[in-house]
């Protein structure tokens, strides 16, 4: 527990020193953040392999006490949330210097966010919970707010504001209905039949709402893409690879610590990761903006996640040991895998955006060869999160289909079917949207000349992108590396006391042999293409023959999407903006599409405004005298002690 | 015995803050009641508990010397006028304050208190206190007395504080203390600026700030 | 005992070069084959092999616009579909590598090689690939979920979770589950003719930019990489193909009949395309999404009568 508080203290107070430090503070940040993700990844893995979970008890200055307890599923998710941020912290080296004017409040607030961050993993008590929640929040949207300057980015923080404290409403309502039913605050398992009454409904539906909120499933996702596009982009990255999977660690908790979760949970969760999966990748397929598309794919990543967890509650309300462990592991290691990859691709993102100066895709192409390192990275994080083998993205994905697979055994197999369905389409959805994306933004020829211009980012920016693809790489090809983590993680979520047979169930070792041959036969046939007649290189692509080939005529980002997204246009709606040719000779014109949020600006949005113009008829009520105010108050006061002794 | 005798005397300091119209009378009046009330906890009978005693000591200088510097502070560069016509005039806030007080007393029977305890006059006390708070911010005019009815409704809430004080932590009645003298601090900064931005202490020009 | 391993060994032996070496005589089949019921004589049936041995003796050429991922494109299709053909039983002889859940490393294997050559086509900045691959990536949201339903069906009736233990499994033809099987193997022919760009979905002939899907994304190759373009293509349709053969072979007793059985079902395969692409012509684009779907209902239905 020392490494624990340790852990806490260093990356809490990594930006301490930057407020005092002229020029060394990012070093300083990042030195310290480094050596607290060392210290808390021993933590980590004292708690994963040595033993059962350690025991904190905190006396708060309340007098109560809150408890911190580190056990297989926190020290799991510690692993991202610290090697997260260490990236982070050394990508702003170069990303976010001290030129910015708000270099040392955002290293600031960085270093306390991941403080907060690392004590919700390990809070094992209502209130101690809930504090870290509102802490993490209300840091975090300082953090977007980096340049709050800009109209759109303050936008964007209120509307994260807004729906964050409303979950914390709800968890807390939440965290009040299930203390009545155990009688304490502290994270003890939930009284049998609790589950089945209206009571224990009320309960999941609000924990699900707040979790929810946060998690960024479909239809209470909509602050995510304002706000991961309007963040600076090491924050963007811890934001989508660790925030929203606080979320993700609170559900988890929840389905622990109830014992017989009704089948409707387990299939509701299910349902809801396939919306918001499928919903994620549509509406990342129509975007132009760079970080927005990568924060649509975070909503569909959550969605992946949630399949897993609802298989895996599916298994535990009908009394399937194997589903509910493949499940919960599958969905513990997408945490992992997408916490990696994501973190690595907004990195990439960050980098091309610091190269080009702007986030649209259609100014963009042939990065790929100006900076050649931040493409093999960018490319690594695309092939991971399409799931394609031989990455971290597939295995995960692999366990996810493993368990509805053997699902369709039991009578829950419609639900597993629907999942199965689910996944391939988000499969193929996920391919197509990050071929558009790797393509229109390294292959081919610039189409700006920013994008002609960009240079290869510094060697701080380099770093944190190669070290994410390098442990994207090792867990993809070998995933016996993370087995035995994953299957004490995996056996504490399902409430038993040891590991699951992973082993057993699922061949990660197979898998783990099956990348040798491909990357060995990869290799001999690039050997052998390389070894005939000297190539020709320098001309122009023949193109059939076309003469006058250049980067206007290649194919943009809008037109490759655009056989999809209008395939999709009933669930999409995308607004279109052109005025028809019918003259012989015409003069300009334009074309433009976009794809608003649906939840935002086509409900909340009008539904909103139109609330607010049907209560300025109560306007009257407000004199702007102050006594009025304040005689409200007493009519109010004496109202409420008349009514109280009647 | 002793107590009550306390007790009525802070009952009549309200109606004598409803009455006048001198606003140095005002914050004279306001701080005899504090220091009425700090000493009240002695002469219940409880001078034996050690962080009582600390309390009163704590309340008595708070009341008794600081938050009249701080009122002092807060007007020293004023010119103190007379309260100027109030909302409600003298006489009627005299008749509403006895008024209030008689609720009080109506509220306090039916509250669920053991009979015979030595707190009975406490309930009505507070609520009278409460009440004359409440009528002094919201029938004054000039911010200064606005402050004082602030003091005497926070004076209420502590003397209603002290109904528990045996058996509840210090801690609410250090909060109460916190909150009074954060209060004034406060206020005395906002008074200040308010005369600065429209040469008056008078309240109603706040409202040109609402849209 | 040592017998079974060396028979065993002999199989995976047999498996191994079965792979590399006969996918360049379907397509060489099937052009016989339209050849034939054109009324032509047509190419001779190596053709495809004396093709590959000419290209990779000629020179590639790279044009400027494009970087290392134009190279990966083919060698990735090659390396994936190898791989992936040593997951695929031929036959009823078990594939040399299998395990639970192989048949979603086997899906994944060919989205990666898909993935390679979209990248591969976008590298070469010309509208014409690019094209291509929108068209290419637009189906490929149709055909996953088929292939994977169709998976769902096959272990829903065999209960096993391996390739090798769904498509070899005895006795289908006789089972209860023959009507579920046949809607399967309708959707999974569906899918077979999009992906291996046969006419109705693709001409592999044309190559006029209105009509093309896969021929455009590989019009930049030349020398070895086309060479490994063109084998990879047939790579495909020996795996593909090979999922749909198995469920239909008859098990005989001895095991190498089996293989016979497996040679002469790819046959008949290839024949079945050669007919079906002389006889119908190319959908018009935006049909082709129609029929993708019904293949899509096909597996879907074949499961949902599973169920009941």
């Amino acid at each position: 527990m020392i490494l624990f508080g340790l852990c806490a203290f260093l990356v809490a107070s990594s930006g301490v020193p930057g407020l005092f430090l002229r020029t060394r503070g990012g070093l300083a940040a990042a030195w310290l953040m480094g050596l607290g993700a060392l210290a808390g990844l021993a933590a980590a893995a004292r708690a994963l392999f040595a033993g059962g979970p350690s025991l904190a008890l905190l006396h708060t200055p309340l007098g109560t006490q809150g408890y911190l307890r580190l056990d297989a599923v926190g020290a799991f998710f510690l692993v991202p949330v610290l090697v997260l941020p260490a990236c982070g912290s050394i990508f702003a080296l170069g990303y976010w210097d001290d030129r910015h004017e708000s270099a040392r409040r955002l290293r600031l607030l960085f270093g306390i966010t991941t403080g907060f961050l690392v004590l919700l993993v390990a809070a094992a008590h209502a209130l101690t919970f809930l504090l870290a929640w509102e802490g993490m929040a209300v840091t975090a949207y300082l953090l977007v707010m980096a340049e709050d300057r800009e109209p759109v980015t303050q936008k964007a923080g209120w509307i994260y504001l807004a729906c964050t404290h409303s979950g914390t409403l709800c968890l807390s309502a939440a965290f009040a209905l299930a203390a009545s039913a155990t009688g304490g605050f502290l994270f003890t398992p939930l009284p049998m039949g609790f589950a089945a009454t209206s009571r224990g409904t009320a309960t999941f539906l609000l924990f699900l709402a707040g979790f929810g909120l946060k998690a960024g499933i479909f239809p209470l996702h909509f602050w995510l893409p304002g706000a991961h596009a309007a963040a600076p982009s090491h924050v963007s990255s811890l934001m989508s690879g660790i925030l929203i999977k606080m979320g993700i660690l609170g559900l988890i908790r929840v389905l622990c610590l109830v014992p017989d979760p009704p089948r409707w949970w387990g299939a509701l969760v299910l349902v809801l990761g396939a919306v918001s999966g499928l919903l994620g990748v549509a509406f990342a397929l129509a975007q132009h903006d760079l970080k927005r598309l990568l924060a649509y794919h975070s909503i569909e990543n959550i969605g992946i996640i949630l399949l897993g967890l609802g298989l895996g509650t599916l298994g535990k309300s009908t009394g399937h040991p194997a589903l509910q462990a493949l499940g919960y592991a599958g969905a513990l290691l997408h945490v992992l895998n997408h916490s990696l990859f994501k973190g690595l691709l907004f990195l990439g993102a960050g980098a091309v955006v610091h190269a080009t100066g702007s986030r649209d895709l259609e100014r963009m192409g042939g990065l790929a060869r100006t900076m050649p390192v931040t493409a093999a990275a960018f490319l690594a994080g695309s092939w991971a999160i399409c799931g394609l083998p031989p990455l971290n993205g597939f295995v995960s994905e692999w366990l996810i289909y493993l368990a509805a697979f053997r699902g369709l055994a039991f009578p829950s197999s419609s639900w597993s079917v629907l999942a199965i369905a689910a996944l391939a389409t988000i499969g193929a959805l996920a391919a197509a949207c990050f071929a558009k994306v790797f393509g229109v933004v390294f292959l081919g020829q610039p189409r700006s000349p920013e994008a002609a211009s960009a240079a290869e980012p510094p060697r701080a920016m380099r770093l944190p992108m190669t070290i994410l693809a390098w442990a994207c790489c090792a867990i993809g090809v070998a995933p016996v590396l993370v087995a035995p983590a994953l299957a004490r993680a995996a056996g504490a979520a399902a409430g038993l006391a040891g590991p699951v047979d992973l082993g057993g169930m699922a061949h990660l070792t197979t898998l783990s042999f099956i990348a040798l041959p491909m990357l060995t036969a990869a290799a001999l046939i690039w050997v052998w293409c390389r070894k005939g007649p000297a190539a020709r290189t320098g001309l122009p692509t023949w193109d059939c023959g076309f003469t006058a080939a250049g980067p206007r005529v290649q194919y943009t980002a809008s037109s490759f999407a655009d056989g999809l997204v209008s395939a999709q246009r009933f669930v999409l709606w995308p607004k279109v903006h052109w005025r028809r040719i019918v003259a012989l000779f015409p003069s300009q014109r334009g074309y433009r599409s976009e794809v608003p949020d649906p939840v935002l600006d086509r409900c909340a949005g009008p539904g909103l405004a139109r609330t607010a113009r049907g209560l300025t008829g109560l306007h009257f009520l407000q004199g702007g005298q102050l006594p009025l105010y304040l005689l409200y108050i007493l009519i109010t006061l004496v109202a409420l002690l008349v009514w109280m002794v009647a | 015995m002793l107590s009550d005798i306390l007790i009525a005397l802070i009952v009549l300091t309200n109606f004598t803050l409803v009455a006048t119209s001198r606003i140095n009378k005002a914050i004279q009046v306001a701080v005899i009641q504090g220091v009425l009330l700090g000493l009240l906890p002695i002469a219940m009978g409880l001078w034996r508990h050690p962080h009582i005693v600390l309390m009163v000591v704590a309340a008595i200088t708070v009341k008794g010397w600081l938050i009249p510097y701080l009122f002092r502070r807060a007007t020293r560069k004023l010119k103190i006028h007379r309260e100027v016509s109030p909302y409600i005039g003298f006489t009627a806030s005299l008749v509403l304050c006895a008024l209030g007080t008689g609720l009080g007393l109506l509220l306090a029977n039916s509250l669920p208190l053991a009979p015979g305890s030595r707190f009975a006059l406490f309930v009505p006390a507070s609520l009278s206190t409460l009440l004359t708070g409440f009528l002094l911010l919201i029938t004054r005019k000039k911010a200064l007395m606005q402050v004082v009815g602030y003091l005497v409704l926070e004076n209420g809430i502590y003397l209603f504080g002290l109904m528990l004080v045996e058996e509840m932590p210090v801690l609410v009645e250090t909060g109460i203390l916190l909150d009074l003298f954060v209060g004034i601090f406060v206020m005395g900064i906002v008074i200040n600026h308010i005369t600065v931005a429209f040469d008056s202490m008078d309240t109603r020009h706040l409202a040109e700030l609402k849209d | 005992m040592s017998d079974s391993t060396l028979v065993q060994s002999l199989h995976i032996l047999l498996h191994i070069l079965t792979a590399v070496l006969l996918p360049p005589l379907i397509p060489g089949l099937i052009n016989k084959v339209k050849a034939l019921m054109a009324g032509r004589t047509g190419p001779p049936l190596l053709q495809l092999y004396y093709d590959l041995a000419k290209l990779a003796r000629k020179q590639a050429v790279f044009s400027r616009t494009t970087t290392w991922v134009f190279l990966a494109g083919p060698v990735a299709v090659v390396a994936a579909g190898l791989v992936a053909s040593l997951l695929v039983p031929f036959g009823h002889a078990p594939a040399p590598i299998h395990f639970q859940g192989d048949m979603i490393l086997f899906a994944y294997l060919f989205g990666v090689a898909r993935f390679a050559t979209v990248l591969s086509a976008l590298d070469t900045g010309s509208s014409f690939e690019g094209m291509g691959a929108a068209r290419e990536v637009t189906f490929s949201v149709l055909t996953e979920p088929a292939l994977f339903l169709g998976f769902a069906a096959l272990v829903k009736v065999s209960g096993s979770l391996s390739l090798s233990g769904m498509l070899a499994s005895p006795g289908f033809a006789i089972s209860r589950a023959t009507g579920p099987l046949i809607l399967v193997l309708a959707g999974w022919g569906m899918v077979f003719l999009t992906e291996n760009s046969r006419i109705p979905v693709d001409d592999p002939n044309t190559h006029l930019e209105l009509t093309m899907i896969h021929e455009v994304m590989v019009l930049d190759h030349s020398g070895r990489p086309l060479a490994l373009v063109l084998y990879g293509a047939s790579l495909k349709l020996l795996v593909l193909g090979a999922l749909i053969v198995g469920p239909l072979l008859p098990r005989t007793s001895h095991p190498w009949l089996d293989w016979a059985g497996f040679y002469a079902g790819m046959a008949v395969l290839a024949l079945a395309v050669g007919l079906v692409e002389s006889a119908t012509a190319r959908f018009r684009m935006n049909r082709v999404p129609q029929f993708l779907v019904a293949g899509l209902l096909a597996t879907a239905f074949a499961f949902f009568l599973l169920q009941a």
